[in-house]
Parts: structure tokens; C-alpha cells; sequence
């Protein structure tokens, strides 16, 4: 009886299949491995979920914790000959291998209908397109080197309005210190401190610098003066920073200033999620410094998807699908106001934005402000032995040639 | 000859067949990969593995990068203090429960419990009480010690010895449970005869219980040095190497490379010069276990 029952349910599962009944009822599905866990950026990531839900699309969702092992298990996957159907990077050059040995799908496609080359900027679309084709999508504009302050810990040192200079900031930190409050908030982990060497780096050595010294690895410019000045200046911040300082997370530091025990924070924009879940309003308790120039450089950083190689045309059309949905602009808008980024395109509506990711905007606006993140001009292992020179630099002392020499042996390799 | 090596064959078939998954876990799990991550480690492997060979150079780049050898100073340093401090800490923990004191099972529940504790857990607890923001710092100043400093964690000259002071506390029950049970296992007539020698309690232990011990002493020496080659959840989760490279370790080291830089070549090379390390040390008490006891069958 059972058996027999097994068997109609056999054969009209196959006549299904055969006839393609079933299969055209059945929604896109698309297996996304990420690593938003965290209460924003899961919202975040739920409206490309909703999105691609409401165009016909099933989303599966595989999030793993930590940005390295989530982007291990995609690399696992790919390898193993059982890839997702999108997965997460930084834009960066982490992908550029796997594409180098052929294993990523590229959307073309969906970019040239959508123009990509025109509406993305410069450093984004260049990296995210390699040899002449567009093989992920950008999703967002992070830029990790704001500067935050708390406005009641400034008033406390007497400082009436933000420093636009960095000779005003190493001014305002002495009178913060001699205040009796943390003049800098800073988590001493390698990142962190690399951001803060970077944030030098920019604000006084400018795009120029930042370009020659981490994009052309140029050798005069890693000697010169002007990137001696940046090495000192970073050392010369050590004394407005904490003793329990060492280890801390980035959040604990934002804390310092959302307590009003801390006066700046060289952060990404990601920060600004903390501000807003203490209930803190930016422009009254907080603010956001993008640079300490008049034209400090905008550095693009941000997350993009992408699509492994598959030869299966619904896959094919759920990746098409969701880079479709990823870059459209209302989706953009809203997805980036929760993640706190800003949209890669220029062409979307930002009035909705807060006021530090519409003034992001504006800058980036500017072509010759827009820079790429370090992650986008070296390769990874590069980038790292660069962030352990910055973390000893700043840990043991050593002497600015000593610095120049490592710069130079990590970043000419 | 053949005929007998049949016989023998055939009449321990059935074991050979049932050693077979066993010895296809060892010969392909452990020392296939092993053998794999030795063959990467000349190789040129970035973020996926390649078959190409650069000889050497992996391993000139790896002598050649401070951190590599910042991490095995530092190893060395971990080693020597955690084994010295360990062993003495948890024999003499041993000896003073081998007293007959009273609540002896509380004492060596007290001591081993930490053992019992993930590194990480045993990490995290000792990065709070010696973090200066929220430990025993802090708490002193709260009592008006303004002055009082205890800041290991974030001393980039003292966080070897905060990594230390959590592992020997995590360790040292290890020990003390190893040799409380050879203790136990002590003729009491030795005793009973050293006593009418009149010889001093200090003088026995020292000279004749422990050369009794050296099984237990040189399984607790292995147990130990294990657990400092692959030291690796205690330092991340204590200071994650930090401040600067202060507290890194080789198999930190090898890990941060295998995933976040996506240099496997180099990982691999650093994780066969760990290999390397771990057969030399562990080439003498093998040896000397293994021939000693031949020696003394002959």
C-alpha cells in the first residue's frame, strides 16, 4: 500500500519536472552568504532580502559571523564545486584572485544596461571591474577615516567649534587634555590603529601622498619629507591617548565619546550607529569631521557581492536578479541610511540621508577627492605587514628611518 | 618463508581488517594534510592553493618578516616560564594534598577547575581583572589607592607575563592532578622505610618519589608542551597579540595569514617550521622512552 503510494508520488514528481510544471511555479531561490549579524546591519541587509523576495525571488539567507570567516566559507564553497549564489566582500582586492582563476560569474549584463560606468565612481568602478568586465556589485560607500567628536566634551576643553585644520586638532587635543579629558578615543587593535595612521596620512600628506605612497609604491614618496611629517605626526598623538587603551573595541571607544569622557574618534562612518542607539542627535551632542583640509581626500571604502561561476541558467538569473535589486537607487537609499554608508551612485534622492552621509555625498561628488581605500591598491598580505608596521610604530619605539626603511621593504615587496 | 607469512595473514586477518579505517584516518587525515600544507609551503599560494614551486622562498620571506620572529621570541619566553612555573606550581600542589589535609577532594576540585575552563574563557576573565579600566586597577584606586598601578595587559613590556600568569592558572591543576595520582600510587613501605632511616620528608620526595614518577612527570611535560605550541585562544582572546606585536604567537601568526591575508605559502611555511620544532623537541623523550625500555628488555 505504501509502496504503491511512493510510487504515484515518484512518477508525478518526475512528470512535474518533465513537463516543467513545478519548476516554473518556483521563485528565483539565491543563497547569500554575508556576515551582517549585528542589529543594524541585519537590518540592513533584510531590505535586499524584502526586495528580492517582493521581485519573485526566494532568499536564502546564510550569514556567518566575522567578515574573514564568512568570506573563508565562500572561497570553501567555491572551491568545493558547490558555490552560493552571492557571497560578500570588502571592496577590496580579496576577490581578484578567484576571478583571476575564472571562478566568478561576470554581470556585464546587468551593468551595461544600468551604465555603471557613468553613475559608479571612478575607484569603486575600477574595483569592481577587471580586465574590462564588471564582476561584483558595489553596495555601499564606506568611509572608514571621519573624524567624530563630542560636542560637550569640547565645550568642557573651551572649544567652541570643530578644528578644520590639523594644526587646530593638535591644538584642541592639548586643551582637552589639559581639561582633564581623553583628548582621543582609541581602540588599540592593529586596525584601529591603522585607521588613525591612515586618517595622518590623508589629512597631511593629502590624495596625492595617499596615492603615491599606497597606490604607485613609489619610492620617492615613501622618502620623502612630507611622508616623514605623517610618520611623526602619528607618533606625536601617543600622549592624548588613554592607558587602558590597548585591545579595546572600536565600539567601547565610541562609547568614551557618547559618555562625553572622550573628545574625537577616528572611525568609519559605521560609528554613527552607536550615536544613534544611545539616542545622541548629530549637529547637537555629535559631530562628524571628514577631513582636516579643504580638500581632504574622500576615501571610498565599502562592501560589494559577488556571483560564483555557474553554468545554470535560474542561478544565472537570480544573480542577474539581485545585482539588479542591490544597485537599484530606492534601494540603495535605504538600505544605506540603515547601514549608515552612503549609495554608490550620485544619481539618487539624498535628501532622506543624515546630515554627515549628505555631506559625504557632497564631497565625493568631487572626482578629485574621491580616493580608494589601501584594501583596493595593494594585495592583502601587503596591506597586512603595512598594518603591523603601523601597530609597532605605535606600540615600541622606533625611529622614523627605521619606519621609512619597513614602509618601503612591505610596500615594494 | 611465504608460507608462514601466509599462515600469519591469515590467521590475523580479521585484525588487519578492522585496523584498516584506523590506519586510513591516519594516513590520510593526519599525515596527508600534513604532507599537503609541507608541499604548499613551496609553493607560491596566495588566497587559493597552487601547484606551482618557488623552493625556499616562502620560508627566506618568513625569516625575513619581524612579526614571525617577534612571535617566536615570545614563544620561547611563554615556554620556558609556563613549563618552570606549571611543574613546580602543581607538584608542590600535589605534595601538600598528599598531606592527608582535611577537605583534600575541595583542593583538588579548587585546583583542577580552571583546567576544566576553555582558554578562552580563562582569557577573557584574566584580561578583566588585569585591565586597568575595569580589574584590580581600578578597583585599588576606587578604594583611594590613588597610585596603585597594575597595568600587564596593556604594558607592551609586561603582557607576556599576564598571558603567562593566565596560562600557569589554567595549567598548573593539570599537573597536580598527574602526580597526585602517581603519589598515590607510592609503596607506603618506602615511606614507613625512609622514616626509620630518619630521612627528612623534603630529601624523599626530591630524591626517591619523584625519579619514581617519571612517567607521570613526562606525560605532564608532553600534556604542557602541547598546549604551548598551539597557544592560540588565549591570546586572542586576552590581548589578540597586542599592544603592537607584544604578545604574538607563531600559530597566531599562522592563522592570521591562512584567513585574513589570504597568504597560505607563507602560513604553510610557518607551520611546517612549527612542525619542525614540536619533532625536535618531542625527538628526545620519544627516544629515550622508547630505547630505554628496549634496553632494558635486552
Amino acid at each position: 500500500m505504501t509502496a504503491m503510494k511512493q510510487m504515484v508520488a515518484v512518477s508525478a514528481i518526475a512528470l512535474a519536472a518533465a513537463t516543467g510544471i513545478a519548476r516554473a511555479e518556483e521563485p528565483l531561490n539565491a543563497e547569500v552568504i554575508h556576515w551582517w549579524t549585528s542589529g543594524g546591519e541585519s537590518a540592513a541587509i533584510a531590505v535586499f532580502a524584502d526586495a528580492f523576495n517582493a521581485a519573485g525571488g526566494k532568499w536564502v539567507d546564510n550569514a556567518v559571523a566575522g567578515g574573514s570567516a564568512a568570506r573563508s566559507a565562500a572561497i570553501n564553497r567555491i572551491i568545493g564545486g558547490d558555490p552560493s549564489t552571492a557571497a560578500l566582500f570588502n571592496t577590496s582586492r580579496q576577490y581578484h584572485e578567484i576571478i583571476g582563476e575564472g571562478l566568478l560569474n561576470d554581470i556585464d549584463a546587468v551593468a551595461s544596461k544600468n551604465d555603471w560606468d557613468k553613475v559608479l565612481p571612478e575607484p569603486i568602478a575600477r574595483a569592481v571591474k577587471v580586465d574590462g568586465k564588471y564582476y561584483a556589485a558595489p553596495v555601499n560607500i564606506h568611509m572608514p577615516l571621519w573624524i567624530w567628536y563630542s560636542t560637550a566634551a569640547l565645550n568642557k576643553a573651551g572649544i567652541d567649534k570643530p578644528p578644520e585644520t590639523m594644526e587646530q586638532f593638535l591644538a584642541d587635543l592639548d586643551k582637552l587634555k589639559a581639561a582633564g579629558v581623553i583628548p582621543l578615543a582609541l581602540g588599540g587593535q592593529r586596525w584601529q590603529e591603522n585607521s588613525l595612521f591612515s586618517a595622518v596620512l590623508t589629512n597631511v600628506g593629502g590624495a596625492a601622498l595617499w596615492k603615491s605612497v599606497y597606490g604607485d609604491k613609489d619610492e620617492a614618496a615613501i622618502r620623502s619629507p612630507e611622508f616623514r611629517k605623517v610618520i611623526e605626526t602619528f607618533v606625536s598623538l601617543k600622549p592624548y591617548v588613554d592607558q587602558a587603551s590597548p585591545g579595546r573595541n572600536w565600539n567601547d571607544a565610541t562609547a568614551l565619546l557618547i559618555k562625553d569622557e572622550a573628545g574625537f574618534q577616528v572611525m568609519g562612518d559605521w560609528a554613527k550607529g552607536e550615536f544613534k542607539q544611545a539616542n545622541k542627535e548629530i549637529g547637537k551632542d555629535y559631530g562628524c569631521i571628514p577631513g582636516l583640509r579643504p580638500d581632504s581626500p574622500y576615501v571610498l571604502g565599502g562592501d560589494v557581492f559577488v556571483f560564483p561561476k555557474t553554468d545554470n541558467a535560474e542561478q544565472v538569473k537570480a544573480q542577474h536578479l539581485l545585482v539588479e535589486i542591490m544597485t537599484d537607487p530606492a534601494v540603495q537609499v535605504k538600505f544605506n541610511n540603515l547601514k549608515g554608508s552612503i549609495p554608490i551612485r550620485s544619481d539618487v534622492d539624498v535628501s532622506s540621508l543624515d546630515a554627515c552621509a549628505q555631506l559625504g555625498m557632497k564631497i565625493m561628488s568631487d572626482p578629485a577627492r574621491q580616493v580608494p581605500d589601501a584594501s583596493q591598491m595593494m594585495e592583502e598580505y601587503v596591506y597586512g605587514s603595512v598594518q603591523d608596521i603601523v601597530t609597532e610604530l605605535w606600540n615600541t619605539p622606533m625611529t622614523v628611518d627605521q619606519a621609512v626603511d619597513r614602509f618601503e621593504k612591505a610596500l615594494k615587496g | 618463508m611465504g608460507a608462514e607469512f601466509t599462515r600469519h595473514v591469515k590467521r590475523n586477518l580479521v585484525a588487519y581488517i578492522a585496523l584498516l579505517p584506523m590506519a586510513a584516518v591516519v594516513i590520510f587525515a593526519y599525515l596527508g594534510t600534513m604532507a599537503w600544507s609541507v608541499r604548499l609551503s613551496f609553493s607560491s599560494s596566495k588566497l587559493l592553493p597552487r601547484s606551482d614551486f618557488v623552493g625556499l622562498n616562502q620560508y627566506v620571506t618568513l625569516f625575513d618578516t619581524s612579526r614571525w620572529l617577534t612571535s617566536l621570541g615570545n614563544l620561547a619566553v611563554i615556554a620556558f616560564f609556563f613549563l618552570l612555573i606549571c611543574f613546580v606550581l602543581g607538584c608542590l600542589l600535589a605534595i601538600f594534598i598528599d598531606q592527608n589535609v582535611r577537605g583534600e577532594s575541595l583542593f583538588r576540585t579548587v585546583f583542577l577547575y580552571p583546567y576544566a575552563m576553555s582558554f578562552v574563557v580563562a582569557g577573557l576573565i584574566w584580561q578583566w581583572i588585569l585591565n586597568p579600566d575595569l580589574g584590580i586597577q581600578a578597583t585599588m584606586r576606587g578604594f583611594g589607592f590613588s597610585g596603585f598601578v597594575l597595568d600587564w595587559v596593556v604594558n607592551p613590556r609586561m603582557v607576556l607575563y599576564a598571558v603567562i600568569l593566565a596560562t600557569v592558572w589554567h595549567g598548573s591543576g593539570l599537573v597536580m592532578a598527574l602526580i597526585l595520582a602517581g603519589l598515590r600510587g607510592i609503596d607506603g613501605e618506602i615511606w614507613r622505610a625512609t622514616r626509620i632511616d630518619g630521612i627528612p620528608a623534603w630529601r624523599v620526595y626530591l630524591s626517591i618519589v619523584l625519579p619514581m614518577l617519571r612517567p607521570m612527570i613526562i606525560t605532564s611535560l608532553v600534556l604542557l608542551s602541547i598546549s604551548i605550541v598551539k597557544m592560540y585562544d588565549v591570546v586572542v582572546a586576552m590581548t589578540n597579540g597586542g599592544p603592537g606585536t607584544a604578545s604574538e604567537v607563531p600559530a597566531k601568526f599562522i592563522m592570521d595569514n591562512l584567513f585574513e591575508r589570504a597568504n597560505i605559502g607563507l602560513a604553510t611555511a610557518a607551520s611546517t617550521v612549527m612542525l619542525i620544532t614540536v619533532l625536535m623537541v618531542m625527538a628526545p623523550v620519544i627516544y629515550s622512552q622508547y630505547f630505554r625500555k628496549s634496553g632494558r628488555a635486552a
